[in-house]
């Protein structure tokens, strides 16, 4: 309770009466690609300058954002809850672990995707974008009811994309039901700058020669992210890290700043490696 | 070693495989996707076909198909009559080349680009039609 109270009066004295924030969807029709870990990193980064952020996990059944986030003990009430009125808003947001910016609305684990009512679910949005500068929406994969509630009280969409045909496919799908409205922009995810080279993975010019969208950065495939995901511990919050930099380089595109979209090199191989690997030596 | 050897003799790297394989996927989803526009098509080629010779529009089937690099648009048409001399009367236009698809074109989003990538992708081949002369 007492917890709950701190919640409510810092979200209540944050609150700006006359700006709405944005409600960004999250999505990319193919799982497993890393929507809820970018959900996770643009929100820590985004609250990292100072901004006011809610993540909206709309996975109902498939809860994995309070686990990426390190939450999974705290939530005590979800977002059906809300939905169905068993929980206020403020007894149902959980208070991030790194920064008194960060709250997380959880999903509900136990219940059905088509138990969202999308009317409802629009009008939370609403009342979210009243409270926080950025309203993230973790959507779950395909592209039925699930997403479709989840994209309900959007404004805007991020796709994520990896570099492989399944996926860049089933974003162009996304994309096409999404429309003009939600103005998409791309990140792609779990790029290895090494295949890239070699001409075993598809580039990112190649990725976008088809999806044709505004790209907000790349973001490596590094053993780190698994690592972090391991701890509950955001790699954003480690700015000094190529790919912590990265989502922070993707947090300040969407806030608008005129930075250069993060893109990863390929690490420098020395001679002695290349002619390693001329003779097949695996490099690790 | 294998790979620079691969390399050497001018083998595709298996990003290209995946580009192309790619380009074709979402040519035929873009397709798929709009039956309207087959109608469309059908009916403008039955058109122009029917200047020359009377066809069986009731008969008339119109498939996609993904071959090596392209995909054809095929279409069987019955034609009943030839209404018109052309040159020799028996002989029907059979074929047309399935050309490539230009890969580097620019696609606009949405429904345009479909539109485009379909007449683009209609590599028209008129299959052999049971030429039924009166």
């Amino acid at each position: 309770m007492q917890q709950t109270q701190i919640v409510q009066d810092e979200v209540q004295s944050s609150a700006p009466a006359h700006r709405l924030g944005r409600a960004i969807v999250l999505t990319s029709g193919k799982g497993g690609v890393g929507k809820t870990t970018t959900t996770a990193n643009l929100g820590t980064a985004l609250a990292h300058r100072g901004a006011r952020v809610v993540l909206v996990d709309a996975d109902v059944g498939l809860r994995n954002l309070d686990i990426v986030l390190g939450l999974e003990s705290r939530v005590k009430h979800h977002l059906l809850d809300v939905l169905e009125e068993r929980a206020s808003l403020d007894e149902a947001l959980v208070p991030g672990k790194h920064s008194e910016q960060l709250f997380l609305l959880a999903a509900a684990q136990s219940r059905e995707k088509d138990e969202v009512d999308a009317a409802k679910m629009k009008a939370l949005i609403s009342s979210l974008r009243e409270r926080f500068d950025y309203v993230l929406i973790d959507c779950p994969a395909g592209i039925e009811l699930g997403f479709r509630n989840a994209v309900a009280g959007a404004d805007e969409a991020i796709v994520i994309c990896t570099p492989e045909v399944a996926a860049v496919r089933d974003v162009d799908r996304v994309v096409g039901l999404l429309g003009n409205r939600f103005r998409p922009q791309l990140v792609i995810n779990r790029l290895r700058p090494n295949l890239v080279k070699k001409g075993k993975m598809l580039s990112v010019e190649d990725v976008n020669a088809i999806l044709r969208l505004p790209l907000l950065g790349v973001i490596a495939d590094e053993p780190d992210i698994i690592v972090t995901t391991n701890r509950g511990e955001p790699l954003a919050l480690r700015k000094d890290t190529p790919t912590g930099a990265a989502y922070h380089a993707i947090a300040a595109r969407v806030a608008g700043e005129d930075v250069p979209a993060p893109m990863p090199a390929a690490p420098k191989v020395t001679i002695l490696e290349r002619v390693g690997s001329l003779f097949g030596a695996r490099r690790a | 070693m294998i790979d620079f050897l691969k390399r050497l003799f001018g083998q595709s790297s298996s990003s290209t495989t995946a580009k192309e394989r790619l380009r074709l996927v979402l040519m035929t989803d873009h397709l798929e996707l709009s039956p309207e526009l087959i109608e469309a098509m059908k009916r403008d080629l039955v058109d122009v076909i029917s200047r020359h010779v009377e066809v069986d529009r009731d008969k008339i089937e119109v498939n996609f198909e993904r071959q090596d690099s392209a995909l054809a648009l095929l279409a069987n048409i019955p034609i009943l009559s030839v209404s018109r001399p052309i040159g020799n009367p028996t002989l029907v236009p059979v074929e047309t080349v399935p050309s490539p698809t230009a890969p580097d074109v620019a696609q606009p989003r949405v429904r345009k680009r479909r539109r485009r990538a379909a007449k683009k992708a209609a590599a028209t081949s008129v299959a052999p039609a049971s030429a039924a002369a009166q």
